[in-house]
């Protein structure tokens, strides 16, 4: 029903297209140059590539001082370590043990990290920082590079541990 | 002329009546201050936003003094903030949106050509998704800036997003789009594309003037009822397509997870909620006698319907009344009569939204979700008031 409902609105938008002409076209390599989406299936990923023997030494001169030796976590929270901690008292939640998608640590230190200088890697860089923090969780062996192919077919540990939203699950019209 | 000779004759009249013993015995009144072009609040005001410690001041937050306001708006200069890499400076006449991806018609609009489009001003709310996370532990925070303080209210102004993709012309295989700011960070996040045309506003207003800096000036995305995360500020791209990003603060953060250690994602709404703001932690009752209890109350799922307040800890409960209009997704004020009687008691708060559905209890909470959610706590508060009038987090 909200199925239906929805593509009844869209088609409808469509329709609309241009009303009231305000704005103007882009040129694709404006879009290009603005556009930093990696979606989990890979699209968007850059060229280049990097292993994580050369990530090591990425994240010992821009990583270390702040998520600390081998990424344990310092100043800053850890990315290694906490597999299997989640349904006990004390989570601990990092990139080996939490995050569903690869795709998600290359985006989010391309864009955000290091901290202090957001956008100053290469994309070269960025794969192999990417390798060493994913073959320090042991989700990758050594000498395995990370390229725009080899990423996203990278399968996290904790891939099937979400779930869709479920409330209300409080009071009488709680879902379960 | 005449126009004077009025003046004239109302400044000797007042003088005659009012004046002439205090000339006599004081000299004359000292003139107040001259006009100015933008206004200042009394020095006598000194209601600030709560700045909590932190290494990290430019990846941090600050609270809302929800115990200073009146009625449901926040002051501009108080609205709580939450940034990931500082509050960038932007300049307006060189600022741009971008709408990609899956349209007919990829659009890039200046600041200008917006404020052309027709636009709309609603009062909504904004509430991070990390407000009152210390509720969930066994002592919660001391005062309400710091248990509810990362949640304001303000009326926003600015285009519907849903006018945007209609200009752009969203093609039938879209479903989400990802929404980015111009922050050195580039902050996103995964909308769904249901929700974007229905009530999202691409705002560039705030309270009658131009957004803040730390509230996206020039242009922010203001989502109704969402958790604060996904009013994505500095505005500057827009993606739609047909898969979430799965994008660092949809997956690492603002996912909750349950007892069983499986999160819930995509958990948008911010459950119905209310607090007492007065009185409550560390204010100081006057005496006994009447004191007005007031809070606010809201719901990311409509309008608030009831609130009810509670002096015994939640044994009995009185209807409290509901200032009106009450907006959808926005802050509702209530104000409830008391007679202080001059013993201990316990004032709490609970709220029903037009949904139904009513705001739990801590246990109600931790009984379905377990204490590792983090997020989206909106457990009842109560505030305890000992005979000396000190007011504490019970
Ligand atoms: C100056 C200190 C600093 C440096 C250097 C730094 N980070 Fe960070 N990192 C942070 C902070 C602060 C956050 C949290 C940001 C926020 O809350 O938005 C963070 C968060 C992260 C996260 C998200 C963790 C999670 O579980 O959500 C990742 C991944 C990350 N950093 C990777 C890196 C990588 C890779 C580098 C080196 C290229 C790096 N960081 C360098 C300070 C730093």
């Amino acid at each position: 029903m909200r199925k239906a409902l929805l593509v009844l609105t869209v088609s409808i938008v469509a329709a609309q297209s241009g009303k009231y002409g305000v704005g103007r076209a882009p040129a694709p390599e404006e879009i290009k140059r603005l556009d930093l989406t990696v979606l989990p299936d890979g699209t968007g990923l850059p060229a280049g590539g990097g292993s994580a023997a050369e990530g090591k030494l990425v994240y010992e001169r821009r990583c270390q001082r702040c998520h600390g030796a081998e990424a344990k976590g310092g100043d800053e929270v850890a990315m290694v370590g906490g597999q299997g901690t989640l349904p006990t008292p004390k989570p601990l939640k990092t990139v080996g043990s939490y995050w569903p998608h690869a795709t998600t640590l290359f985006d989010y230190v391309r864009r955000a990290m290091p901290f202090k200088e957001p956008g100053i890697l290469t994309a070269d860089q960025v794969y192999a920082v990417t390798a060493y923090i994913l073959q320090l969780n042991g989700i990758i062996k050594d000498g395995e590079r990370m390229d725009a192919k080899s990423l996203p077919a990278v399968r996290m540990p904790n891939r099937d541990g979400f779930i869709p939203d479920s409330r209300p699950d409080t009071g009488p019209k709680a879902k379960r | 002329m005449q126009w004077g000779a009025g003046i004239g004759v109302a400044m000797t009249g007042c003088s005659k009546t009012e004046k002439t013993a205090a000339v006599e015995e004081e000299g004359p009144s000292q003139l107040g201050a001259t006009i100015r072009a933008y206004g200042e609040r009394s020095p006598h005001e000194k209601s600030a936003r709560f700045l909590p410690d932190t290494k990290t001041p430019e990846a941090a937050s600050s609270r809302t003094p929800l115990a200073d306001s009146h009625g449901i708006i926040t002051p501009n200069g108080l609205h709580f903030e939450r940034h990931h890499s500082g509050v960038p400076t932007i300049d307006p006449a060189a600022h741009k949106l971008l709408i990609h991806g899956l349209v007919s018609n990829p659009l890039m609009l200046t600041m200008g050509e917006l404020k052309r489009l027709p636009s709309v001003s609603r009062v909504h709310f904004i509430e991070c998704a990390g407000n009152s996370r210390s509720e969930w532990g066994t002592k919660g925070a001391p005062d309400v800036r710091q248990s509810h303080g990362l949640a304001s209210c303000s009326e926003w102004t600015g285009v519907l997003l849903s006018v945007l993709l209609a200009e752009a012309g969203v093609q039938a295989k879209a479903k989400w789009l990802i929404a980015e700011g111009d922050d050195p960070c580039h902050m996103q996040r995964s909308i769904p594309l249901s929700k974007a045309l229905d009530d999202i506003i691409v705002a560039y207003g705030q309270n009658g003037e131009s957004l803040r800096p730390e509230q996206g000036y020039p242009l922010r995305l203001v989502v109704p009822g969402y958790e604060g995360n996904i009013n994505v500020k500095w505005l500057r791209r827009i993606n739609v397509t047909d898969q979430p990003g799965m994008v660092k603060d949809e997956t690492s953060k603002y996912t909750e997870l349950l007892g069983d250690g499986k999160a819930r994602i995509f958990t948008f709404e911010m459950d119905a909620k209310s607090v007492i703001t007065y009185p409550s932690g560390g204010h100081q009752l006057e005496g006994k006698g009447f004191h007005q209890i007031t809070g606010l109350a809201w719901s990311g799922r409509g309008r608030v319907e009831t609130v009810e307040i509670s002096t015994d800890g939640g044994k009995t409960w009185k209807k409290a009344e509901l200032q009106e209009p009450r907006h959808r997704m926005a802050f509702t004020r209530f104000r409830l009569g008391w007679t202080w009687d001059g013993g201990e008691a316990v004032l709490v708060s609970r709220c029903t939204d037009e949904t139904g559905y009513t705001q739990p209890t801590r246990d109600d909470l931790i009984a379905v979700r377990g204490k590792n959610s983090d997020y989206h706590c909106n457990a009842t508060k109560p505030w305890m008031v000992s005979a000396d009038g000190k007011v504490t987090n019970a």
